[in-house]
This record gives structure tokens, C-alpha cells and sequence, in this order.
């Protein structure tokens, strides 16, 4: 379990916050995940969790070992892999893999049934230094170095940053199943569509958590009407879209734009606003929100 | 113990792996030795002779001819007393002086005996000596055909006297130096880049995350640069030894013990450097600036220290170069035991506790 009370933290002696007073919690065997952008303060509240910084003020409880005062404790029960690729890129898969496991104070051989899922993707090039395998394998490696001890709990900044679709999918299906063995899960994300895959999401801007709930409940809790609009010239489209006054957010999502609109617009009506702006063969269609859509909608309250 | 061995068999594999690195580790003795050796210990030419001859007679003009017709030597004119020799002599304009006993010939007849006085200029050490060897060998090969020649056992006895450097402190000297140098850059750079390159590629967060305690990263850190450096020590005195004909006329063990305790508190130095900078390219100039350039400036290894004015004679007191290359001289070269050593010791060992308590203070157990 995590326990996250009132954390601030900030740089350059207090011209820059990083956090602005986080309270949260993770149960056991959960799948937390802090989606948002670079810059809002993942990588400073991870760091912090992880017994690598020192909070401003607050207190977080790892399993009942506090960040600040039992620091060794929390460094026997975590399992870190930060953001960037942060193993030795000279060594081979298995060295890599054999030091970390040295460092815990165990083998390959006694935690092997934890990461074989994953360990077994990457062992037909266990002799290939680190530094040349693709990006989805360097997660995985990275990952394996970082369950090898059997962590209580697993904190992953950004895993999945840099890494291809099919191995993004991967990595989320092993994430579920490590869950499934008992381990707490805290994931940092700035792809909103992996939301989806979390139990609960906390969505942070700017060093504050803007909401906090299972990715179902962010998604019910959005009260506004979305309508989806693709056509041609999309980005001159989503200008116009912007000029309208029913239109309260327009972005552009993927190969379509994403509007918020006022009750009572019809889509015959943005239609034909469209028509006289000379954009041609335009289709709308009201859709479901996703995680991103919230994430924008409360960013401009 | 086992995270200890584990870690000290990665930065060996670091080392192995960078073939770089390990030509500067296992190249850099052997270079620095022959071309201090060879290249800058150039063979000496137109040594300045004069001649200072009270009782002319068929033996000193025979020396005299000969000297004058070597080609090592250009003949710059008689001299009429021994005031005019040295006058002459602290004016620069004579690299060697041969003086010859009065009555020489009329002594080697009766006695079998007779003196000759060869004055160096030695305030270049290396030319002084040179030109000293070069004179005394055509002696001897001038003594040795007149015995021939007479079948009367005589013999020339050849005095040195090298003036205004009579020790000749700086001869041998750059053994022991460039022992002080490559321990230095091997040990305080490559320990100081090793960690920090691990702060800058990330890696140290991981480690930071892990139980491994920072007292056995840092100790085993140091190992493998320990070794390496002894490798290196031992090639220098190999090369030395065998190649340049420097003596180890001490205690060999000694000299072991003292290279150590050097090494040590280099690689002390190298810690510390690595706990004040987070970058790779700041930990070598860090480590070159305060490290080599006083080494090679300050630590007698090339400018006797004696020789320097008082105030950084004061400040190399502080190069740890200059008591190590200072002990090395006495046991190599001049073949003292500890009891000659011990303040070098007492210095060398007070610098690496310092080093050490500075380094224990600053590491960090976190990223800030």
C-alpha cells in the first residue's frame, strides 16, 4: 500500500514547483497509473516515492516504510525503473540481468518463475550487450532488472515512452499479469489511451492531481456534449471550429477533431457553418469521451 | 560480499570493453617512459670544452688532441688560470672544463699516477653529465693505448666535479615522476569519470534505488583502478629498469608500499573529484587542472622543487606528486630505507584521510 500525503517539492530553491501538494493512495495488487503531460511532475513525485528525493514537505508510506526516514527499507521493497533507459549499455542482457539480481541479494535462477514471461522475449539475445537491442526490448530487460528481486511494489516513470504499438500492448499485458501475482503497480504515462488499462488513473497538471478515479468514473464524470468532425484541410478546420460560439474546446485528436459543445447545437447547423467556410464533405457524429478528452476539458476549467 | 565481487566484476567489464580506455591505461606508461627516456633525453652535441693545462708535455696534448678531434666537442680555446675557467664557466660560455694536474707526465712516470679534473656545467644536469661520460671514456681509451704502447702499468685518474648542481638532483628524476604522473591521471580520472559516468547516464538512479550501500559502490569502484594501477607501476619499473638502466637500489618492498599507499590516495582524490561535479567532460578537466598540470609543473618531476620560488615551493606541498615522487627518489635511487621516508609516508597518509572524509561527507544518498 501508498500512502501520499501533502507532497510538495520544488527546484532552484523554490522558484520552480515541481509538486504542489499531492494526497493519494494505491491499494495492494492495484494498477495505479499518473497519466499527463512532460513537465507536470511525474518524474519528481516518482523519485521521491522511489527514496530518490527528498519531499519539500508531506509523507509518503511505502508499505508502511516511510520515503525519508526508512529509505533502505523502501529501496529493499521497490522495484524503480526511471524514465530513461538507465541500465549498463556495455554489458550484455545477462550481465545487465545478473548484476541487478546480485545487487538484491538474489539469482536469476531463485526469482526466475517472476520474469520468465518477459525474460523469455529477450533471452535468444542474452548475449547481446545492451545497447543494441531495439527499444521495446530495452524496456524489457529494463523491466525484468527491475522485478528480479521481487519488488512489493513496482514503480515504472514513463515505460512505455519511445516504444513501438505491439510492444506498448506487450508491456501492459505483462504489467496485468505481474498484478495478478500480487505486486503494486504505480505507472507514469503521457499516452492517455493507456489509461484504460490502469484500475485507477490520476491525471496531474502542473504538480497537481486535477482528478483521481478508476478511468470508468473520470469518463462518467464528463458532462459535456462531444462530437467527433473529420473532413479535409483539418488543421484550417480546426481554426474554424475554434471561431464558432457553441463550440466551447475544439482538438485535434488523432486524424479528427474533438468538440465540446453547447447544449442545443445541431450538427446540421456546424454542418452548414462548415459548407459556407468552404469546407467540403464534412462528417460529424457524437461520440464517447476518452480519458484525453477529460484531460483537455479539465484543463480549460 | 557477493554484491561487492559482482560490482567489481562489472567496472571490469566496463574497463575490457572500452578499448580506448584501455590503450590509455596500458599505452600510456610505456609511452610516457620512452619518450621521456629517448626523445626529450636527447644525445648531447657540440659540448664547449676548454683546457687548462699548467706544464704542457706529451700526455695532456695527447688528451688534449684527442678531445678536440671528437666530434662531441667543439674546442673553445685554452685557459690560463683556474679564475678565467670559471669565470668563464658561470657565464654559460663552457659546458666542460679539463684541468690538468701540474707536472702530469713527470707524476705518471714516477708514480704511476696522475689526476685529471673534469669541471661540468651541470646546471644542466643531463648535458653536464653527458659531456662528463664522453670525456671520460676518450681518457680511458687514451690510457688504455699508452699502456699498451709502454708496457708500464699508469693509471689517469679522472676527477669529477660538477658545479652548481653537484647532486644532480634532477637526473633519475623522471622515473619517479612519470610514476607520480600516469598513477595520477589513471587513478583520479578514470576512478572519477567511472562515477560519474554513471551519474550522467542514469545508472546511478538505479543504484541509488537498490540496497547496495554507497560505502561498497564506492570501494569497489576503486578496486579494479587499484589494480590497473599497480600493472602500471610495475611496468614503469620494469621499462625503467631494464630499457633505461634507472637502479632500484632500495628496498623493492618498500618502494611496493609506498606506490600503494600513492595509489590510494590518488584514487582518494579521484572520489572526491567525482562527489563535487555531474558531468563527464567537468570531471577530466577537473581532474587534469587540479590533478596533472600540478603534477607535471609543481611536483619536482621536471623543475626541481629547489629550484622554484618560495611561494610555490609552498604550494606544491600540496601536490600529493611531490612527496610521492620525493619517497620514490630516496628508495629507488638513493637506496634509504622507511626511517629516511617517514615524513612523505605521514604526509601522503594524512592527504588520503582527508580525501577520504571529504568524500565520505559529500556522497550522497539521493539524487540532490
Amino acid at each position: 500500500m501508498i500512502e501520499v500525503k501533502d507532497l510538495y517539492k520544488s527546484y532552484a530553491k523554490g522558484k520552480v514547483n515541481a509538486l504542489n501538494g499531492i494526497t493519494f493512495s494505491v491499494e495492494d495488487g492495484e494498477v495505479f497509473g499518473v497519466i499527463g503531460p512532460d513537465g507536470a511532475g511525474k518524474s519528481s513525485l516518482f523519485r521521491i516515492l522511489a527514496s530518490l528525493l527528498l519531499p519539500d514537505s508531506g509523507v509518503a508510506v511505502m508499505n508502511g516504510h516511510d520515503v525519508v526516514k526508512d529509505y533502505r527499507k523502501v529501496r529493499q521493497i521497490i522495484g524503480y525503473m526511471p524514465g530513461r533507459f538507465s541500465l549498463y549499455q556495455d554489458l550484455s542482457v545477462e550481465e545487465n540481468l545478473t548484476f541487478f539480481a546480485t545487487l538484491f541479494n538474489t539469482s536469476i535462477e531463485e526469482n526466475y518463475h517472476l520474469i520468465k514471461d518477459i525474460y523469455q522475449q529477450i533471452e535468444p539475445f542474452k548475449k547481446r550487450r545492451a545497447g543494441a537491442l531495439s527499444g521495446g526490448m530495452k524496456q524489457k530487460l529494463a523491466l525484468s532488472c527491475a522485478l528480479i528481486h521481487k519488488p512489493e511494489i513496482l514503480i515504472l516513470d514513463e515505460p512505455t515512452t519511445g516504444v513501438d504499438p505491439v510492444s506498448r500492448k506487450e508491456f501492459w499485458d505483462m504489467l496485468g499479469r505481474l498484478k495478478e501475482q500480487g505486486i503494486t503497480i504505480l505507472v507514469s504515462t503521457a499516452y492517455m489511451d493507456e489509461a484504460s488499462r490502469c484500475d485507477r488513473i490520476a491525471l496531474i497538471r502542473e504538480g497537481e492531481f486535477i482528478a483521481s478515479d478508476t478511468p470508468q468514473g473520470i469518463i462518467d464524470s464528463y458532462s459535456g456534449i462531444l462530437w467527433s468532425v473529420e473532413g479535409d484541410r483539418m488543421s484550417a478546420m480546426l481554426t474554424a471550429l475554434r471561431d464558432h460560439s457553441a463550440v466551447k474546446t475544439s482538438f485535434a485528436f488523432g486524424d479528427k477533431i474533438h468538440i465540446a459543445v453547447a447544449d442545443g447545437l445541431q450538427a446540421g447547423e456546424l454542418k452548414q457553418y462548415l459548407a459556407k467556410k468552404e469546407f467540403s464533405d464534412v462528417r460529424i457524429a457524437p461520440i464517447k469521451p476518452t480519458v484525453e478528452d477529460c484531460f483537455m476539458a479539465l484543463t480549460n476549467e | 560480499m557477493k554484491q561487492f565481487i559482482a560490482f567489481i566484476k562489472k567496472e571490469f567489464r566496463h574497463i575490457m570493453r572500452d578499448n580506448r580506455t584501455l590503450l590509455i591505461i596500458l599505452g600510456m606508461p610505456v609511452v610516457e617512459i620512452l619518450l621521456f627516456g629517448f626523445a626529450i633525453n636527447m644525445e648531447v652535441q657540440d659540448i664547449r670544452v676548454a683546457f687548462y693545462d699548467p706544464t704542457p708535455d706529451a700526455f695532456t696534448t695527447g688528451i688534449t688532441e684527442r678531445v678536440k678531434q671528437n666530434s662531441y666537442f667543439t674546442y673553445r680555446g685554452d685557459m690560463h688560470s683556474m679564475d678565467d675557467m670559471e669565470e668563464s664557466m658561470r657565464k654559460g660560455e663552457l659546458d666542460l672544463a679539463v684541468v690538468f694536474q701540474q707536472n702530469f707526465q713527470e707524476n705518471l712516470v714516477h708514480s704511476g699516477e696522475a689526476a685529471i679534473q673534469l669541471l661540468s656545467n651541470s646546471s644542466d644536469p643531463n648535458r653536464g653529465s653527458i659531456a662528463v661520460t664522453y670525456a671520460t671514456a676518450i681518457i680511458a681509451g687514451f690510457q688504455q693505448e699508452q699502456t699498451e704502447l709502454m708496457q708500464i702499468p699508469f693509471q689517469i685518474q679522472a676527477e669529477n666535479r660538477m658545479i652548481y648542481n653537484p647532486l644532480m638532483k634532477s637526473s633519475y628524476m623522471f622515473v619517479p615522476g612519470i610514476m607520480g604522473l600516469v598513477l595520477m591521471i589513471i587513478c583520479t580520472i578514470m576512478t572519477s569519470v567511472s562515477i560519474v559516468r554513471e551519474k550522467e547516464r542514469g545508472t546511478m538512479e538505479v543504484l541509488l534505488a537498490s540496497p547496495l550501500k554507497q560505502g561498497t559502490m564506492i570501494f569497489a569502484k576503486t578496486i579494479p583502478y587499484m589494480v590497473i594501477s599497480f600493472i602500471d607501476f610495475v611496468i614503469i619499473l620494469l621499462l625503467s629498469y631494464f630499457i633505461l638502466g634507472v637502479p632500484v637500489n632500495g628496498s623493492l618492498l618498500l618502494l611496493f608500499l609506498v606506490a600503494i599507499l600513492y595509489i590510494t590516495l590518488t584514487l582518494s582524490y579521484g572520489l572526491t573529484v567525482s562527489t563535487l561535479v555531474d558531468k563527464q567532460v567537468n570531471a577530466v578537466i577537473f581532474s587534469a587542472i587540479t590533478a596533472m598540470i600540478p603534477v607535471l609543473m609543481l611536483s619536482g618531476m621536471i623543475f626541481p622543487v629547489d629550484n622554484m620560488p618560495q611561494a610555490l615551493q609552498a604550494f606544491s606541498a600540496i601536490v600529493p606528486a611531490r612527496w610521492f615522487i620525493e619517497a620514490v627518489r630516496k628508495v629507488m635511487i638513493q637506496g634509504l630505507g622507511i626511517t629516511m621516508i617517514w615524513k612523505e609516508v605521514l604526509i601522503m597518509f594524512g592527504m588520503t584521510l582527508f580525501l577520504l572524509g571529504v568524500t565520505i561527507a559529500k556522497t550522497k544518498k539521493r539524487l540532490e
